[in-house]
């Protein structure tokens, strides 16, 4: 597991549901085909009202284009980050987009619970509200150990809760591995 | 200190004589369920992960419908049934039902309880947030993604944090005007979308006990709209009853100890409730259909595991009896043993699928329809600035369909009555 992750900030809003992050009707793509697996990437965040992507402006779209790759691999959302449908298609999508990490205020039981088994993202939750003091395209870094986020652009430190429990099926990388690091499977 | 019916199920679950609130712990599954989205990308991981071995832990236990993208040209989402067809074949699951064939059987959560997988006391898991419905029958029943899913499969077992619960008492005679629908969508905007996270929310009070099964499985349905991982229901007469109709007299019946702890309680009078409406474009988003009364409609949509039960259609049909919509209304019932019934059941003779038509509705076959848009071909589905009522249970930007459009959830009562003139109504006018 990488300690430090720097990417772009992408950020969003409070409730982020999962028909926003990978709307409905592109469910029936295949997760084995790596060719039809790059349509979740390129839909990932692709029903999220164009005003308010990319915060604080708006109108910056997740993926440019044709692609299936975003420049931006670091989520910051507000609370209930992922709720709605089971959908893993959704945290699924945001990693074949290039996403590493999320972080939000908090999250929907099976968005979170997703993330960490299937290991997609990392879903961190912070302390405090920081989706209205980052910026989209600031360039941030986390530190796992430390459990906290530096953004380069201002050098501001932000508090994340630590991983706790799960912070094992994380650092295996899934609940398979981590099933089978410990024989379970 | 005592426990919740949540916890004490749970406990059962992890073979233990106590938990609490916040233990993570194993515990067994008694049923697994899939559908035609999430079941392929499940047996994909299974036979990834568990490799050559592959095992299905237990084969009468795993539950298989396809419900979500049935009837669509769309080729890949016929794909996807393809794929659970021969995985059925392929390992003799038994409680697959296929569509095109007798055994179809519509959506997954009715269907549920109609082909009784709904046990009181045993824990349910499914590929489908909506999988906190069967909550209605003293159940522990939540959601989970395809990992997880796929964990299960090959071994019965999954981690869970225990939830602490909330408990919501309704008290007081239901008023004609009010369905539980209403009741939801009061502790909705009480609460908000995440009111619940990570919580059991446990309904209680003579008021909910004096609704029918499902009637109370759409308060246990959108649980999970507060972000609660479990709803549900104690036992009583009317559960019994149910299950003995269709051959379930096994089972152990739990029930919260008068000592238990609660994260918070509510109590509400159901006499100071008015019918209610979700506005775009949240659930939460709670108004009064009295105050947003004569907003201009171009669809009604009456449908789903939340609205497209028998008691949904019968509150229905009772107000559109002799009477004309004057703007497009899908009838589409959650499950074929419901569209039968439309069949057979009447008012004053006429029965509930003819007065549905005689005033205009246009009837659809069972299956998730509309509810979450889905495919393009999809009946129901919302397009550009439609401007919808609906019995579902979500109307987040772009869930019907179009993200131009704006949903409004409301009762099947407040759906019909507004069906009639065309803008939404309060059903007292029409009572
Ligand atoms: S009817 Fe709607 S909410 Fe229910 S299972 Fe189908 S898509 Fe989900």
């Amino acid at each position: 597991m990488e300690k430090k992750i720097i990417g772009k900030a992408y950020v969003l809003g409070d409730n982020i549901d999962t028909d926003q992050i990978i709307p409905a009707e592109h469910l029936v793509y295949s997760t084995s085909d790596p060719e039809e697996l790059k349509k979740y990437g390129h839909f990932a965040l692709s029903s999220v009202p164009i005003e308010k992507a990319g915060l604080p402006e708006g109108g910056k779209p997740f993926i440019q284009g044709d692609d299936y790759h975003s420049e931006y691999s670091i989520v910051i959302g507000g609370s209930n980050f992922g709720c709605g449908s089971s959908r893993e298609h959704a945290p699924l999508a945001l990693q074949v987009a290039g996403v590493k990490v999320v972080i939000a205020e908090s999250y929907a039981r099976i968005f979170y619970r997703n993330s960490v088994d299937g290991g997609f993202v990392i879903p961190y939750e912070c302390q405090s509200k920081v989706n209205d003091k980052i910026r989209t395209g600031d360039v941030i870094e986390v530190d796992v150990d430390k459990n906290e986020i530096t953004n380069h652009e201002n050098g501001s430190v932000y508090k994340l809760n630590p991983l706790g429990d799960v912070f094992q099926i994380v650092e295996a990388g899934g609940l398979f591995e981590y099933a089978r690091t410990t024989g379970m499977i | 200190m005592g426990m919740t019916i949540t916890e004490k199920i749970l406990a059962k679950a992890a073979r233990r004589e106590n938990v609490k609130a916040g233990d993570n712990l194993w515990i067994d599954v008694d049923v697994l369920m899939t559908h035609d989205v999430c079941g392929p990308p499940t047996i994909a991981i299974w036979k990834k992960e568990f490799g050559e071995k592959a095992k299905i832990w237990d084969k009468e236990k795993l539950v298989i419908f396809p419900d979500h993208y049935i009837f669509t040209k769309n080729p890949h989402a016929n794909r996807n049934v393809d794929i659970l067809r021969q995985f059925a074949n392929d390992y003799d699951i038994k409680n697959y039902y296929d569509v095109g064939t007798e055994r179809y059987k519509g959506v997954c959560h009715i269907a549920l309880a109609e082909e009784g997988y709904d046990v009181p006391g045993t824990v349910l898991f499914g590929t489908d947030s909506h999988t906190c419905t069967s909550g209605a029958f003293g159940m522990f029943a939540t959601g989970v993604g395809n990992t997880d899913a796929a964990f299960i499969l090959g071994t019965g077992k999954i981690w869970e944090k225990i939830p602490e619960s909330m408990k919501f008492t309704f008290n007081g005679k239901m008023p004609n005007y009010l369905t539980a629908k209403d009741l939801i969508l009061q502790i909705l905007g009480d609460i908000g979308t995440d009111g619940a996270t990570y919580r059991a929310m446990e309904f209680d009070g003579e008021s909910i006990f004096s609704l029918s099964m499902f009637e109370r499985m759409t308060l246990t349905n959108m649980a999970i709209e507060a972000g609660g991982m479990n709803g549900i229901i104690a036992v009583d007469e009317a559960t019994k009853k149910y299950l003995s109709e269709i051959g379930i007299t096994d089972y152990k019946i739990f029930e919260s100890d008068s000592d238990a702890k609660y994260h918070s309680t509510y109590k509400y009078d159901v006499s100071k409730i008015e019918p209610l409406v979700a506005k775009p474009h949240s659930p939460d988003n709670r108004d009064t259909v009295r105050n947003v009364q004569g907003t201009k409609l171009t669809k009604c949509y009456i449908g789903s595991c939340t609205g497209g039960k028998i008691t949904d259609f019968r509150y229905a049909a009772g107000l559109l009896f002799g009477k004309q919509v004057k703007v497009t209304t899908f009838i589409v019932p959650a499950s074929t043993a419901i569209a039968k019934q439309l069949e057979e059941e009447t008012i004053s003779g006429v029965s509930l699928k003819d007065i549905f038509e005689k005033s205009g509705c246009i009837i659809a076959e069972s299956s998730c329809a509309a509810c979450l848009g889905g495919p393009s071909d999809t009946i129901g589905r919302s397009v550009d600035g439609d401007v919808v009522i609906s019995t579902t249970n979500r109307n987040f930007p772009g869930r019907m369909g179009s993200k131009k459009s704006q949903v409004y959830l409301a009762s099947p009562l407040t759906v019909a009555a507004s069906a009639i003139t065309g803008k939404i109504t309060d059903p007292r006018e029409f009572l």
